[in-house]
């Protein structure tokens, strides 16, 4: 299936559709943490976030190249660089610009808390063993990323002055954008039905807790909870961020398709 | 283009050390900067454990590392220069423990 809005019948084209949700969210923000190499605030962070970004890209491709071999596409590649932004289905958290370290950390923060729980009910429920098997092994690396980008938040947030209203304000903004987290259309409950994912909100609880405990030691205030949330990502309905970062990173595979590394 | 250390915003320097077995001593990796020591291991982690190099790691403040001078390399280290006896291999093994193995 490439458009976002069939719903998927087998349980073959319910995986598609789940391996695809999982791997957008993660080659978007892969590339849009990959922005920082070179740009690191100091060396050893640059490497940090370099590794974190290839770890979300390189299990975008693990779960783009199971799809492609359910669906007899070529490669992951079709995935990653055919498509147009109308047919990729991360949630807008993932696609909105790189903004300043303390944004980055916030964002990466927010978006492995809720990896972390949505992969552990995972990796109990999946009976498909390729499936599960690759979310084993990515769950190892998702709590490296927890463990770094929460210790990052304690430190912008109990840190200078300058620190803790950077990490202040990158909370405020990209809280709206947590909401798509929890949300759940009819291609979830397919899949839900099928064994193949979990209902987000049995542990919105938890993440909330974590997120919140996270905030409260870092002395920052938890944003409202209640305001308006954004959506429509997983639908196609883009913001206008996404077709920019995907002209940069498709425009060479498509304009010299036969490209190779030499 | 001097700076005086009151002025130094970079972070401390630590060095790291890895286990490459269990049971196999810890050896120096090299040094990384970092605030505190969480975020020390976690640079070494994502500098020096990238592939598949050991199990465990130390990082030590390097400030806090008590060097040898190289004017002690003669005393400290020539004396063992003819000595070859305090080497295991000086001695041949005896026929009866060869025999045992």
């Amino acid at each position: 299936m490439s458009t976002f809005d069939t719903i998927p019948k087998t349980k073959q084209e319910a995986l598609v559709e789940t391996l695809l949700r999982l791997a957008d969210d993660r080659l978007i923000l892969g590339h849009r943490i990959s922005e920082w190499a070179g740009h690191g605030p100091e060396l050893e962070e640059d490497l940090a976030l370099a590794n974190i970004a290839l770890d979300m890209i390189g299990h975008a491709s693990a779960l783009y190249t199971y799809a492609a071999e359910l669906e007899g596409k070529a490669d992951e590649d079709h995935y990653a660089y055919f498509r147009d932004d109308i047919d990729f289905k991360n949630i807008a958290l993932c696609e909105l610009p790189r903004g300043d370290f303390a944004f980055t950390i916030a964002r990466i923060f927010l978006f492995s808390t809720f990896s972390y729980f949505l992969y552990q009910k995972l990796i109990d429920i999946v009976e498909d063993e390729q499936f599960n098997g690759m979310l084993q092994k990515h769950f190892k690396e998702i709590k490296y990323h927890l463990r770094h980008s929460r210790e990052w938040v304690l430190r912008l947030g109990d840190g200078t002055d300058e620190s803790h209203q950077r990490a202040q304000d990158a909370f405020n903004e990209i809280w709206m954008y947590t909401g798509e987290l929890f949300n759940l259309d009819e291609v979830d409950q397919v899949a839900i039905q099928k064994n193949l994912f979990v209902d987000t909100l049995d542990f919105r609880e938890e993440w909330e807790k974590l997120v919140v405990d996270t905030l409260e030691e870092a002395t920052l205030n938890v944003p409202d909870m209640e305001q308006y949330m954004f959506s429509g990502s997983r639908q196609g309905r883009h913001t206008e961020h996404l077709g920019r970062l995907l002209a940069e990173m498709q425009f060479l595979r498509r304009s010299y398709p036969d490209a190779e590394w030499k | 283009m001097t700076k005086n250390s009151s002025e130094n915003t970079e972070w401390p320097l630590w060095e790291v050390f890895y286990q490459p077995k269990d049971g196999k001593p810890f050896e120096h990796a090299g040094s990384v900067h970092a605030p505190d020591a969480e975020l020390a291991l976690q640079n070494a982690r994502d500098t020096y454990a990238r592939r598949n190099e050991g199990i465990a790691f130390w990082v030590v403040p390097s400030d806090q590392i008590v060097a040898s001078s190289p004017e002690d390399q003669g005393p400290f280290f020539d004396p063992a220069n003819d000595k070859p006896y305090r080497h295991p291999q000086f001695y041949s093994v005896p026929r009866a423990v060869k025999k045992r193995k």
